[in-house]
């Protein structure tokens, strides 16, 4: 099992969404959160007083995936996340130990 | 085909006015009476009678015009405060200190409204000396139906009060924005409390109030002309906000911290209340549902028009944009401005007192206050004292007879009827009120400063008004 978690530009959104249910996903958490990467922020000018604003807002998808689905997935996200410019995110990959489904206790893969 | 029908309708009609007249003259010449039946006057009685009759209900159909207006004048100007004043500052402070703001405006609501009915509209309204009013109207002794014809004929003087009452309480709701996120709420309402009594009630009864020593109409020494408040409420307020700024000292953090407003949806919402809520404040003090409340209705409208445009031009030139925040500011700024001339100017000058209103108090909060560094964090006093002081003088240029012959019928009024010593006047309107401002805000600050204590502690401040202050959250993300 691998946890997948992607941060992409909130306007890619509803694609990546689309495009991860055409090859079979079923389930992931999205988290409003703002950051930066190598993209600068912009300022904002309020009544004459300038605010550099580096923190922008990005969407935080997780989920965790069985071993096959992986590669599909990534590539997935790569495709529908894209837009070629700066702050486009970043896709982090890392192993999870166990995964467990509350409601009936059922364990590993299965429970995803 | 119409026009016969017409006639022949006014012939009858006439006929059955004319027929009453008629027979009740007749008995009354006819009858024997204990007084002299043939005096020709006696004939008339029965005329004389009707005509006054006439004349009572014309009165009463005036007073019944005005005294609609009025009201909802009132209304409208309590809605500047609560909820106008309250969203437009609400939106410019940080979230965690967004329901103290809010708050010290609708305590004011409260307070100020006993304060009135005890002392304050005497203060304002009662007595005529040159200074300050009496206690003859305390407790609201002698205010009732009857109008007060010094003041306003035609309309009960209890709507005259409790209209004017509106004024007294947005005035120091105006102060709250130079002292925001920083200052005590004890301090806040003991300190403006004081303030009405100290500083607002003179001023008002100085350029209002009968025998005052700033008033144009009623016998004051230096006839200055001030609306609906440019001196009274806006000079005052915004210069008591300076001094209030500079005597706190600034937010912590401040200028280096950022302190962007945490919602301008809310304050764009509180900017267009005002706008609305002004046609109360500014053709309500027409005092009638007259020509001149017309007038004044218009003169606000395009002033606040052009300030938004003179505004948003100045910014779109320095910064390569135009703002939301620019163009509410530049209205607001247009509004303080025409609020003195507002009944005294036709439409044009009104065009052009909204656009130097926007430029110069755009000038004066991104420029003048960047260069003293005094922080004024709502910039009260850059909207209202400036734009109150800008305005008062522009009166003095563009008032006109022809608009209010306020000097008597024919008689030249501001500079444009050629009555060039009037900025004089204008001049010494402003230097009073910006003298009783200074002067008495300090006093007060000292004194408040000793009772309750004005700033709240860093850590206070830090955690926001909000909770330290008032124990509860704007949102609360978790519920």
């Amino acid at each position: 099992m691998m946890k997948l978690e992607a941060i992409i530009q909130p306007s890619r959104f509803e694609s990546v969404k689309d495009a991860l249910r055409e090859v079979g996903i079923e389930g992931m958490t999205v988290t409003e959160v703002r950051g930066h990467g190598r993209q600068k922020g912009h300022t904002e000018v309020y009544r004459g007083r300038e605010y550099t604003v580096d923190l922008l807002p990005k969407l935080k998808l997780e989920m965790v995936l069985p071993d096959k689905l992986v590669n599909t997935v990534v590539d997935t996200i790569l495709k529908a996340a894209k837009t070629g410019k700066i702050g486009d995110g970043k896709i982090f990959l890392s192993r999870v130990e166990e995964a467990i489904r509350i409601r009936n206790e059922e364990r590993g893969e299965s429970a995803l | 085909m119409k026009h016969v029908v017409w006639k022949c309708c006014l012939l009858f009609a006439m006929a059955l006015l004319a027929a009453p007249l008629h027979s009740q003259q007749t008995p009354s010449a006819a009858a024997p009476s204990s007084q002299a039946a043939s005096s020709p006057a006696q004939s008339f009685t029965p005329i004389n009678d009707k005509l006054a009759q006439l004349d009572q209900r014309v009165t009463a159909a005036q007073s019944s015009a005005d005294n609609a207006w009025m009201l909802v004048s009132a209304a409208l100007v309590l809605m500047m405060t609560g909820p106008g004043l309250a969203l437009f500052y609400g939106g410019l402070v940080r979230r965690k200190n967004t329901l103290a703001i809010m708050m010290q405006s609708f305590a004011l609501m409260a307070v100020i409204t006993v304060m009135w009915a005890l002392v304050g509209y005497s203060l304002c309204f009662g007595g005529s000396g040159p200074v300050i009013g009496g206690f003859e109207h305390a407790f609201l002794r002698g205010v009732g139906a009857e109008p007060n014809a010094d003041y306003a004929g035609t309309i009960p003087q209890m709507t005259f009060m409790v209209y004017q009452l509106m004024f007294a309480i947005i005035t120091p709701a105006l102060i709250t924005g130079a002292t925001a996120e920083r200052m005590k709420f004890s301090g806040t309402v003991l300190f403006l409390v004081l303030w009405f009594l100290v500083v607002y009630a003179p001023l008002a009864h100085m350029v209002w109030g009968k025998g005052g020593l700033l008033n144009a109409s009623l016998g004051g020494k230096f006839p200055t002309l001030d609306f609906a408040g440019g001196t009274v409420v806006h000079i005052s307020s915004g210069v008591s906000a300076l001094v209030c700024a500079l005597y706190l000292g600034k937010r912590t953090g401040f200028p280096k911290q950022p302190m962007p407003p945490h919602s301008l949806v809310i304050s764009f919402i509180g900017a267009c209340l005002l706008w609305v809520g002004w046609f109360g404040f500014n053709a309500g003090s027409a005092l009638a549902s007259s020509p001149l409340a017309t007038s004044a209705f218009v003169a606000t409208h395009f002033a606040a028009a052009a300030a938004a445009l003179s505004w948003s031009a100045a910014e779109w030139i320095k910064n390569g944009r135009a703002s939301a925040l620019g163009a509410i500011s530049g209205a607001v700024a247009g509004l303080v401005a025409i609020t003195p001339a507002a009944g005294f100017v036709a439409p044009m000058p009104a065009l052009i007192i909204g656009i130097v209103a926007g430029a110069f108090c755009y000038w004066m909060v991104t420029r003048v206050k960047a260069i003293f560094g005094y922080d004024d964090a709502l910039d009260a006093f850059g909207v209202h004292g400036a734009g109150g002081t800008i305005g008062a003088l522009l009166t003095g240029v563009f008032a006109t007879q022809v608009v209010n012959p306020i000097f008597g019928p024919g008689k030249p009024v501001g500079g444009s009827d050629g009555h060039w010593a009037q900025i004089g006047n204008q001049l010494v309107g402003i230097v009073i009120a910006w003298g009783f401002a200074l002067v008495g805000t300090l006093v007060l600050l000292k004194i408040v400063d000793l009772i309750t204590g004005l700033r709240v502690t860093e850590e206070e401040e830090i955690e926001g008004l909000d909770i330290t202050q008032h124990g509860e959250e704007a949102y609360n993300l978790e519920s």
